[in-house]
């Protein structure tokens, strides 16, 4: 495991040559700044690989949601409609800029701001592979909770800042809906931090393995509950269908970004569609095993071992594309589950909502908390099938050596 | 710098390239789009109708109550972590039961109140 993508980087030989040729150059100890610019440049790709999954999210949740209702989807712009997103940036920014005459000019900057800034941040600790993460934080999930609640500060301040009723009603759904919705997923994300022993993506995806035996969903009857109950709160993290009651275009025209238009708009737009990914990518991550690869090919072992004329570097760079590609599938199957839920379920009622939340979710949640403590305590940590491989194990040696 | 904060750096930096994406896709904009506001098109969005008073306006108490629950289950998922994370290695060193008997006495007092 790495920390960072630098530490990473500087495992190759030729890193800290670098480093030291560019001190050379400027006169100075360049560490910092060479760090700086990697991070610079991982950030660049990170936020640009993600703008491109937002703008191909929602191309995706059209396309769907038209094979769904037996529809066509966007086909006229570029191969199979796959530009319309981009056809949609272009009108968005030619689109005039509306302030409202009551608004609160300031706030209504700064809203889809915080949208975007909160989701990037998060964008920071996701496990892409062992050496593709941007920043392993060893507070990792807790730094995550904190960042992502800053998009259920930015829809509140949206509704507020317009100054117009849906738009109020609107966050102020979002608001409760959302902070209501973090005390399942902490709690779940707790009793994943309770099975790994640690709180960052990277230790908790290297106490899980490649093949789904070896994932947390998998670990005790409780951690299946629990994911299910982390990817509701993570739908309704997100403001998505069944839950995207601040929006609720039915009942509150648009909701929280009724009166943004143009690029603002657009940018609430993004920063949903990116969430979405993100939290698709820590459920991945948390209990379907993240980046890890089956058979050790992960780590360029398997490759080491049977090819050994491969040099180990090489090999290890092959593991962590697959690692990389691994982690994605995982995470783009979970967000076709997303796509797919918001068009086969209607909407909840804003009561049952809130029912759901606090007279559902959060006891189970605490009951899987509760069960993953003494299951960790009684089988010291030893996964369900495990156990039970070992008993069967066990049955074999009595009945005849195994 | 000190090696502790060269982990934070891509935080920093993410949160720097959002607002530069956003401003300047703001300023961009604004030598592409029209600008001519007229007095109907800044009112708020009321379906057509003339709009009555501000939206800011008194809202329901019950939004309160459930912030202020909110606050006391975030507080908890708070205290929890730290205890959580070095769970398994007090389990491992054969002193879980304790650590376990303090986190079902947290949980109960907490269930407790929210049954109540």
């Amino acid at each position: 495991m790495n920390d960072t993508i630098v530490s990473y980087l500087a495992q190759a030989p030729g890193y800290s040559l670098a480093v030291s040729k560019i001190s050379e150059i400027l006169g100075f100890d360049a560490t910092g700044l060479v760090t700086f610019l990697v991070f610079g440049i991982a950030v660049f790709i990170v936020v640009n690989v993600m703008a491109l999954v937002g703008g191909l999210g929602t191309y995706a949740e059209r396309k769907i949601s038209a094979d769904i209702q037996m529809r066509q989807g966007p086909n006229r712009v570029g191969p199979y409609g796959l530009l319309q997103f981009l056809a949609d940036g272009v009108k968005m920014i030619t689109k005039e800029d509306v302030t409202p005459r009551d608004a609160d000019k300031t706030l209504f900057f700064v809203a889809p701001l915080l949208a975007l800034v909160g989701v990037f941040m998060s964008l920071a600790v996701i496990p892409f592979s062992s050496g593709f993460t941007l920043t392993s934080l060893n507070i990792g999930v807790f730094y995550l909770l904190g960042v992502s609640s800053l998009v259920g500060v930015a829809i509140f301040v949206g509704g507020y800042a317009s100054n117009s009723k849906w738009s109020m009603l609107g966050g102020m759904r979002g608001a409760s809906q959302i902070i209501s919705y973090e005390v399942p997923v902490t709690l779940s994300i707790l009793a994943v931090v309770l099975m790994a022993g640690g709180l960052s993506f990277g230790t908790i995806t290297e106490a899980q393995g490649g093949l789904p035996h070896q994932w947390f969903i998998l670990h005790n009857p409780f951690s299946f509950i629990a994911f299910f109950v982390l990817f509701v709160g993570a739908l309704a993290e997100a403001n998505r269908a069944p839950f995207d009651l601040p929006e609720a275009e039915s009942e509150l025209v648009s909701g929280y970004h009724t009166e943004f238009t143009g690029m603002r708009f657009a940018f609430f737009a993004l920063a949903e569609y990116i969430e979405v990914f993100v939290l698709c990518g820590v459920c991945a991550a948390l209990f379907l095993g993240g980046y890890n690869v089956p058979f050790g090919l992960g780590s360029g072992d398997f490759i080491i071992k049977n090819f050994p004329a491969v040099h180990p570097m090489i090999a290890k760079q092959i593991g962590n594309v697959l690692q990389l590609k691994v982690f994605v599938l995982k995470t783009l199957a979970l967000y076709y589950v997303v796509i797919w839920i918001r068009w086969t379920l209607p909407r909840l009622r804003v009561d049952h909502l809130m029912t759901l939340c606090w007279k559902y979710m959060t006891p189970i949640a605490i009951f899987n908390l509760v069960g993953i403590a003494i299951w960790i305590y009684a089988f010291e940590g030893k996964s369900m099938l495990t156990l039970m491989a070992s008993a069967l194990s066990a049955m074999a040696g009595s009945g005849g050596g195994h | 710098m000190s090696h502790n904060l060269d982990v934070y750096m891509p935080v920093l930096i993410l949160a720097a390239f959002a607002a530069i994406m956003f401003v300047g896709a703001l300023l961009v904009g604004k030598l592409l789009r029209p600008h001519n506001p007229t007095e109907l098109k800044v009112s708020p969005y009321e379906c057509g109708e003339v709009p009555i008073g501000t939206a800011w306006s008194n809202f329901n108490i019950r939004f309160y109550v459930v912030a202020l629950i909110f606050i006391i289950f975030d507080v908890e998922g708070a205290f929890m972590f730290p205890v959580a994370a070095v769970f398994k290695r007090f389990v491992e060193m054969g002193e879980g039961g304790p650590v376990l008997a303090l986190l079902l006495l947290f949980i109960s007092v907490l269930l407790e109140g929210i049954s109540y």
